[in-house]
């Protein structure tokens, strides 16, 4: 599968990236490792005029601490993410999330900033990011602005990012010691999720049981409230519509949602 | 676009379309047969090569993200006539039957043995999992990679790209 034509240039910062946005228009799409993005070229189900790599800016790579939040840059990748011993102390779920990814080579070119603009709900960091907490600062011609994750993710394959812009990094909470759960129901190894949930520090996001990852907000005021995980668990899918697949109906995604929320509750690590 | 990848040691110029995917660059640009295309979806591992040492799948990666890097397939792992200490532990342990996944399998277990020169089994099987076979059942396959560890030199000796804490 050969993808449609288009032009490409390779970045030399993300100032000339912002450039290149404005000067090739919508029809242009950022690339960094490209595994969201060149599956989709290679069906025809996009096709942009032209690809602007940022892939190999350093400014976008590389994992730091900034005050009490970990700040992660957009380009990179998920193999680098899941080993990092800063995010493996600090903010364990994520690194956890990381390693969920696909496979060893996949998560070698896939970036946490492409995971989350690609803005898959079955896929983990999205999922991963409204658990945490975290937030995305974006970038612009007209400047920075810093995106809540439940802000961040508007519709299926949809988000808050405007024409021009792109995720320069990634923010997440440093909270070492804090306890975590992380489930994932698939039918085959690396696949995405037929539902996840992830709980940590009182919120419960769920993957893949609607147009965005969620939060189980009702299991979340049950547990605030003082309710026990099988308690709170069984509110898991409230207000949840999820879609019907050949994989589960909606009746057995929000199953699954009860049962995983349940299990990411009591295997708090 | 003009395009300068360094392919098993070689430094080269090429002129390119844009998207032009990397196992194509490979095989008809470069005349490198090992790298197969299997599934074309990222899934199958057959078309994985290293890039600048890290494994990857070729079919997902466009030639043009190669620029300026090294890219190493099965045929560069050795000198002519030679095997690489994993390519004589696939054949030492019978680690192949149809042979189709047998390239890509074998640049997944150098760079999983670049990143973990001493795997466990199960490390071994979770290195391997976005590599599918469907002849062997896996068994001596992961015998292999476990020997060619034991042998001690089954690791790349290439440049790695370092990024993160």
């Amino acid at each position: 599968m050969i993808p449609a034509p288009f032009d490409y240039v390779a970045a030399e910062s993300t100032t000339h990236a912002l450039d290149l946005l404005d000067s090739f228009g919508e029809d242009a799409k950022l690339l960094a490792g490209g595994h969201s993005l060149l599956p989709m070229m290679k069906l025809r189900l996009a096709a942009p005029t032209a690809l602007i790599d940022i892939g190999r800016l350093t400014e976008l790579i590389g994992i730091r601490a900034d005050g009490d939040e970990l700040v992660i840059g957009a380009a990179t990748p998920h193999a680098a993410v899941a080993a990092s011993g800063l995010v493996r102390a600090d903010a364990p779920l994520l690194a956890h999330s990381a390693a969920q990814v696909g496979d060893p080579q996949i998560r070698h070119r896939g970036t946490i900033g492409g995971s989350l603009a690609h803005a898959d709900p079955a896929a983990d960091l999205p999922m991963a990011l409204v658990a945490l907490g975290g937030r995305v600062d974006l970038l612009s011609q007209g400047g920075t602005r810093s995106v809540t994750a439940d802000e961040f993710f508007t519709g299926f394959f949809e988000t808050s990012l405007e024409p021009g812009e792109l995720i320069a990094s990634v923010r997440v909470p440093r909270q070492p010691g804090l306890a975590w759960g992380y489930q994932k129901f698939v039918r085959r190894a690396n696949d995405w999720a037929i539902v996840g949930a992830a709980a940590v520090n009182g919120r419960i996001a769920l993957a893949n049981m609607g147009p965005t990852p969620l939060r189980a907000r009702a299991a979340e005021q049950a547990l605030a409230g003082g309710a026990s995980a099988a308690e709170a668990a069984e509110l898991a899918a409230e207000g949840t519509e999820p879609g019907e697949d050949v994989h589960a109906n909606r009746d057995y995604r929000r199953h699954l949602a009860r049962v995983l929320t349940r299990r990411a509750l009591d295997h708090l690590t | 676009m003009q395009v300068e990848i360094t392919v098993n040691g070689q430094p080269r110029s090429d002129d390119i379309e844009p998207r032009l995917l990397l196992v194509h660059y490979l095989r008809e640009v470069c005349g490198l047969r090992a790298a197969n295309v299997g599934c074309d979806t990222t899934s199958c591992g057959a078309c994985t090569v290293l890039l600048g040492g890290e494994s990857v799948k070729s079919c997902t990666v466009l030639a043009a993200q190669a620029n300026g890097r090294q890219v190493t397939t099965a045929e560069g792992l050795a000198p002519e006539g030679e095997l690489h200490p994993v390519q004589a532990a696939f054949r030492q342990e019978h680690g192949l039957q149809c042979g189709f996944c047998t390239p890509g399998m074998v640049m997944a277990a150098v760079g999983l043995l670049s990143e973990n020169p001493h795997p466990t089994e199960a490390e071994v099987r979770e290195g391997l999992e976005g590599n599918f076979c469907r002849c062997t059942g896996y068994h001596n396959i992961v015998r292999a990679v476990l020997a060619a560890a034991s042998s001690g030199n089954g690791t790349a000796t290439e440049e790695r790209t370092e990024v993160g804490a």
